[in-house]
């Protein structure tokens, strides 16, 4: 499906959100502002917003530890998704899940997880689900290159491959299991050659293109919610930042990650809808301006909010 | 009342709630045609079809992943888990994502399923088919635990954690999947975390669970002959665990004796000796609690070394009458 020109620069809208906050969750994190950690996706924003892009509004999403870019763009109040980050009771979680944990269920995100390749095996059963019930989303699952090498990626995709389901299997290959790189993880170039093996569409797109992202991921959601059983699609991106903030970035070099800086998906983005006049120089720096603002305020939001009860500290352990 | 076995009377409870709620649904290794392992689905893939008695590839940990997104998103899926020792391939998706989905995400999530397993020793199945792993999930916050011990309480027990809102442990014996018992012909539900006082007694208190409790109702005949009345109370649940009936019992008894299959060491007796001595109940305590267990080994092959690798009848009424016998030799 075309992309409007509205539609693109909502697209232009989301990364900028992305990076925004990840830049700000970045800098709260320094001024010890929260605690834990996190995992950031700056230079993977193309991924997830030409991901999500391509479903409907009602699907359902599965998200990772490095899940930031994913909520944001399957469509979350920033201000409630801020206040979770810094762990307060007006958070989409109350403050019990932290960055790790962000689930917006009523908005379509069944979580981001703290376990490599834990989503996975759920979306067999939310497809499975969704089927049952003749309900017509689908379920598109994020996960890194690391966890297309556990145990769980095989069984998963097996079940939603033999039993067709609605599911559509997004990998985002950003080169790094923490320290440990894709060359040396994997005997294959391509992650997506392993589809075949399932009985189920692979393909390998430029990550960093959020419009190519858009549209091979646009492909598998048709032929699920057509009913023809899951796809899986390959995002090469890269994450410049490190694993997460204990990482110091031993196993790569400096020269490779400016590399890839270059490659910045906002930026190529930017620069497409200036060429192609669906923003000009002015609107773009304005969308940019816009999203920081945003992030501002939900930090406001944020850091007037309560702290989560102490009496409450169990509930929700059982219903 | 007409009589089932275990295995007939979770398969009527099974059937019974798929036909109520059109959300429920059976997947797991061979549950359709064969009719699982055990024999406890046969005949429902026939009666519900393919689509709600589902078939998988051998992938325990996506059998849990399956019930899990499934809950999460309005179905009250029943899996099973052909043999209790195949929890391990399971357990990523059962501790780490259903037990904890609902907290992590503040509340506004659920997962209700049940997972059904088959434990227990006695098969000749040895080391890798035959563990009570039970204690593991136990001490995951989120899950509930279940262990009947009798056909009725399966039916009512399972129905009842079909309709819980919570992920459920559902712990068979294999042993008990034969004995008959009376059933209910209509649905009913035994609420979870409510003990039952099996046999009533004065001199002593046997805690067991599962397996245990009819091995303790057997050792009760014998110890009633050596005119020593044993009082069985069954938890049913683990977790929760009806406290209070153990405490009254044992405050009434002033003795206790706690039997399970699985090993000792960090089983679940040891947190029933603790909340017994804990309670308002030490103060009757005329003896230590004692706790008779599984050894803390595999379970070996040979028929007398599994015979004697966990509790028996002769065990439960050698201990109960050591325990009751010292009170008599302190004078009274």
């Amino acid at each position: 499906m075309p992309l409007s020109k509205a539609d693109k620069r909502e697209l232009l809208r989301q990364m900028y959100s992305i990076r925004a906050f990840e830049e700000k969750a970045e800098e709260l994190y320094a001024l010890a502002k929260v605690h834990g950690t996190m995992h950031l996706s700056i230079g993977m924003e193309a991924s997830a917003v030409g991901s999500v892009a391509a479903l409907r509004h009602d699907d359902l999403i599965l998200s990772t530890h490095r899940g930031h870019g994913h909520c944001i763009a399957k469509g979350v109040d920033l201000n409630r998704m801020m206040a979770e980050f810094m762990g307060k009771e007006t958070g989409y979680c109350r403050g019990r899940g932290g960055s790790m944990h962000i689930a917006d269920i009523q908005g379509g995100n069944l979580g981001a997880n703290g376990v490599v390749a834990g989503g996975i095996p759920i979306a067999v059963g939310v497809g499975l689900s969704l089927r049952m019930q003749k309900r017509a989303q689908i379920v598109l699952c994020f996960f890194g290159d690391g966890a297309a090498n556990t145990g769980p990626f095989h069984e998963a995709l097996n079940m939603a491959a033999i039993w067709r389901l609605p599911v559509v299997y997004v990998c985002e290959n950003n080169q790094y299991a923490m320290s440990f790189p894709v060359r040396k993880a994997f005997a294959i170039h391509r992650i997506s050659d392993r589809a075949a093996g399932y009985g189920m569409p692979g393909v390998t797109v430029d990550g960093n293109d959020v419009l190519a992202v858009y549209h091979a991921v646009g492909q598998a959601v048709r032929r699920a919610r057509g009913g023809d059983g899951p796809a899986l699609v390959e995002n090469v991106t890269y994450r410049w930042s490190g694993h997460s903030k204990s990482d110091v970035d031993r196993y790569r070099t400096r020269e490779e990650i400016d590399t890839w800086k270059a490659k910045c998906p906002i930026k190529r983005f930017r620069n497409v809808l200036i060429g192609e006049g669906v923003v000009t120089q002015e609107e773009a720096d304005q969308i940019e301006k816009e999203a920081y603002a945003t992030v501002d305020a939900a930090v406001e939001f944020a850091e007037a909010s309560p702290e989560p009860d102490l009496t409450a500290i169990e509930e929700g352990v059982y219903c | 009342m007409r009589e089932l076995s275990c295995a007939e009377a979770i398969r009527e409870a099974l059937r019974q709630e798929m036909e109520r709620d059109e959300r429920v649904f059976i997947i797991g290794e061979d549950v359709g045609v064969y009719g699982g392992a055990f024999g406890v689905t046969l005949g429902l893939v026939e009666e519900f079809g393919e689509e709600r008695v589902i078939d998988t590839p051998i992938s325990e940990l996506g059998i849990a992943g399956a019930i899990t997104g499934a809950a999460l998103t309005g179905m009250r899926p029943v899996g099973e888990i052909m043999f209790m020792d195949f929890v391990t391939l399971a357990a990523e998706q059962l501790v780490n994502q259903a037990a904890k989905i609902g907290f992590m995400f503040g509340g506004k999530a659920k997962v209700p399923f049940v997972l059904r397993t088959p434990a227990g020793s006695g098969t000749g199945a040895a080391a890798q088919h035959s563990q009570s792993l039970e204690n593991w999930f136990v001490h995951v916050p989120g899950l509930k635990v279940v262990m009947p011990s009798t056909p009725r309480d399966a039916k009512g027990l399972l129905i009842a954690s079909i309709r819980d809102d919570n992920p459920v442990i559902f712990v068979e014996h294999k042993l008990l999947y034969r004995t008959k018992g009376p059933v209910p012909e209509k649905p009913y539900t035994i609420p979870l975390g409510s003990a039952e006082v099996k046999r009533e007694g004065r001199d002593v208190t046997i805690v067991a669970t599962s397996i245990m409790v009819k091995r303790s109702l057997e050792a009760a005949e014998q110890l009633a002959q050596m005119g020593i009345e044993a009082e069985v109370v069954d938890p049913r649940t683990l977790k929760p665990l009806d406290e209070e009936t153990i405490i009254r019992s044992v405050t009434k008894t002033g003795r206790a004796l706690i039997v399970h299959e699985a090993c000792r060491t960090g089983g679940y007796g040891g947190e029933v000796a603790a909340v017994i001595a804990g309670s308002e109940a030490f103060n009757y305590l005329e003896a230590p609690i004692i706790r008779l267990a599984g050894r803390d080994m595999p379970i070996p092959y040979n028929r007398q070394l599994e015979y004697h690798a966990v509790p028996q009848v002769e065990n439960i009424v050698e201990a109960a009458r050591q325990l009751v016998r010292g009170r008599a030799q302190g004078g009274h």
